[in-house]
């Protein structure tokens, strides 16, 4: 088998509130939705941002590799989210105009994203390197890059990977987390393949308004031209609720530290 | 009447873990509360027939088992096909699996191959006059829902700590009772889906355990530690000795806050043993544990729910009105973390 030195690199992402927004469950038309939801600021989801900085990178280190962006969003939140992503990394967004919600059925919105991947006009799958959050900060699934796999036909996929090196001789190691904070180690020879990432071990690049001007100069017309999805099969919610109430608190205050310490001895050893 | 197939996988050392055996005593209520739903149990990796015989009395009316040199490590090609022949040998309408990294990386893969849906993170289940509901989080942990699915196979998977062991006696090959051999299922493994090769598991690179699921302890950690103290200086080798002495006196489990992780990540003076690994809350883990102790964490609201399955909280901070332990913590000392935590340390050693 030859060992491609450019790669087709798509990452999936989605769009979430900003983490510091405080969120509050509705019962809409459609099933459950998040109150004043078009009105929260949204961002990248974080475990597929990082999935983009490390997609960069890996073009930045084969050259001739290709990065698209497949989003599904309404148009408007995903413009905004452009604005401040399209800085990060240069990439050509294939905007998919739909619900951005984590009530959205996994399976559904899997099967808007592969049928958009397989659309890409000259997509060379044997080259292909299918990129996303491990889960989503909405629905935590895990699911839509599984699903997106298995219907592009890719059957080597991870999930939780921190870390994606190409070796010497073109094959890829692969970190994926596993339980007791350790990884699990394995090789592939070559695309293609579906990488679920965790946090990865890049920091998140700094704002880059050239990027951002170029990218902006296609991400605007594709977003135009971007049409709707519909998406059916969410499950029969019951209930959707915020946690059971606050804990009284007790406050320990102007205590000894040896007294505090017994304390906290005595209630570790209960 | 439903088809309740149990999938479950052993560790490297052919046993079943605790998660598994938790999925198990699950589908085991599952089965009773569906009105006496067929319940098989189905096990992949080494030793399955083995480890079969270690649950014969669950009462499963039949006993699948998976093995072979590409069944004993997780790797997705393989174990999709060994799940989704399992699945497929049993006729099951619900596939309850433990939420390990094995079973999360393929058994939404293996639902779609299957027809069916699949939901993970589940943390309990319940029958209600022969119908099927599962809870489950949204948005890191922010809502609980409660949901149903009309498509089959619906597979779950059960976060562990969710539900109690299934504790019953064992059995053994060809023990008395004829559902405890285990049938074998052949696994067609295609040579894509053999291209990747697993070569083993990667320790945390600081050479210190620190994440222990199984802890009955939380010690979380905030930025707080690597602070300007009182004298104006700032005391990270001394804060690394008080967390790293604890966690060694306790053996608990150590979770960061975003803050502190990502300082260490950049390579500024931080904890050389804390990684992402460790980080608790809206980009990292939700771990569950009996008890949580948090030490210099601030913050309101969208951070906590990094101890949202913690039951017993107790958080040592110098304000007494942080939104991290108002309302969220049992206990709340307002007192200097590095004095504290020196005089616990000493106080454990006797």
């Amino acid at each position: 088998m030859t060992v491609p030195t450019t790669y087709e690199i798509v990452v999936c992402a989605g769009i979430v509130p900003d983490p510091l927004q405080t969120l509050e469950p509705v019962s809409g038309p459609g099933g459950p939705a998040l109150k004043n939801e078009m009105m929260l600021p949204n961002v990248l989801d974080p475990w597929a941002a990082c999935a983009l900085y490390e997609a960069a990178a890996l073009v930045k280190k084969a050259p001739g590799s290709k990065l698209r962006l497949v989003s599904m969003a309404p148009k408007a939140k995903l413009q905004q989210v452009m604005m401040t992503a399209a800085q990060k990394a240069a990439f050509e967004l294939i905007p998919l105009d739909g619900p951005a919600s984590g009530f959205a059925d996994a399976a559904a919105v899997a099967a808007a994203i592969a049928e958009a991947i397989a659309a890409i006009p000259g997509l060379d799958r044997t080259k292909l390197l299918v990129f996303g959050g491990w889960e989503s900060a909405s629905r935590g699934s895990g699911a839509v890059l599984e699903i997106v796999g298995e219907r592009l036909g890719i059957l080597n996929q991870f999930q939780g990977v921190d870390e994606f090196a190409i070796q010497s001789d073109g094959s890829f190691r692969i970190l994926e987390r596993i339980e007791g904070g350790k990884h699990q180690v394995s090789t592939l020879a070559a695309p293609p393949a579906v990488l679920g990432w965790a946090t990865g071990s890049l920091p998140e690049p700094p704002n880059n308004p050239q990027v951002g001007m170029a990218n902006m100069r296609t991400v605007m017309p594709a977003l135009q031209k971007a049409s709707r999805v519909p998406l059916g099969g969410a499950p029969a919610y019951t209930t959707v609720a915020l946690p059971a109430g606050r804990r009284t608190t007790k406050i320990v205050k102007d205590v000894p530290v040896d007294e505090i310490a017994r304390d906290i001895v005595a209630w570790i050893s209960e | 009447m439903d088809t309740i197939l149990v999938l479950l996988h052993t560790e490297a050392d052919g046993r079943l873990a605790k998660s598994a055996l938790e999925a198990l005593a699950a589908a085991v209520d599952t089965s009773a509360a569906l009105g006496g739903a067929v319940l098989t149990v189905g096990i992949v990796g080494r030793d399955a027939k083995a480890a079969a015989g270690t649950v014969a009395s669950c009462g499963a009316k039949r006993f699948l088992a998976a093995s072979g040199p590409g069944l004993e490590t997780p790797r997705y090609g393989s174990d999709a096909a060994a799940a989704e022949q399992i699945a497929k040998a049993a006729g099951a309408t619900i596939v309850l699996a433990p939420a390990t990294s094995r079973w999360c990386r393929v058994l939404s893969g293996v639902a779609h191959r299957l027809g069916g849906r699949s939901d993970s993170h589940v943390t309990a289940l319940k029958a209600d006059s022969g119908s099927l509901s599962v809870t489950r989080w949204y948005y890191r942990q922010r809502f609980e829902a409660v949901l149903s699915r009309s498509e089959r196979p619906w597979v779950i998977m059960l976060d562990p700590g969710c539900h109690a062991p299934w504790t019953g006696a064992g059995g053994s090959l060809g023990s008395p009772t004829p559902a405890a051999t285990p049938e074998d299922v052949m696994v067609a493994v295609s040579a894509e889906a053999k291209r990747t090769t697993v070569t083993g598991v990667q320790a945390p690179s600081a050479g210190e355990q620190t994440i222990r699921p199984d802890a009955k302890l939380l010690l979380v950690a905030g930025a707080g530690w690597s602070k300007k103290q009182p004298d104006g200086q700032t005391h990270v080798p001394e804060a690394e000795a008080l967390i790293l002495g604890f966690l060694k006196k306790t053996q608990a489990s150590l979770g960061g806050s975003k803050s502190i992780v990502d300082m260490s990540g950049e390579g500024t003076t931080a904890f050389k043993f804390m990684t992402h690994l460790n980080q608790v809350g809206q980009t990292g883990a939700t771990p569950r544990h009996p008890k949580g102790l948090s030490t210099c964490c601030h913050g309101e609201e969208p951070h906590v729910v990094g101890w949202r399955f913690v039951n017993e909280r107790r958080a040592v901070n110098l304000d007494p009105s942080c939104g991290w332990a108002q309302g969220k913590a049992d206990v709340l000392y307002v007192a200097d973390a590095f004095a504290v935590m020196a005089k616990v340390n000493e106080l454990l050693k006797g």
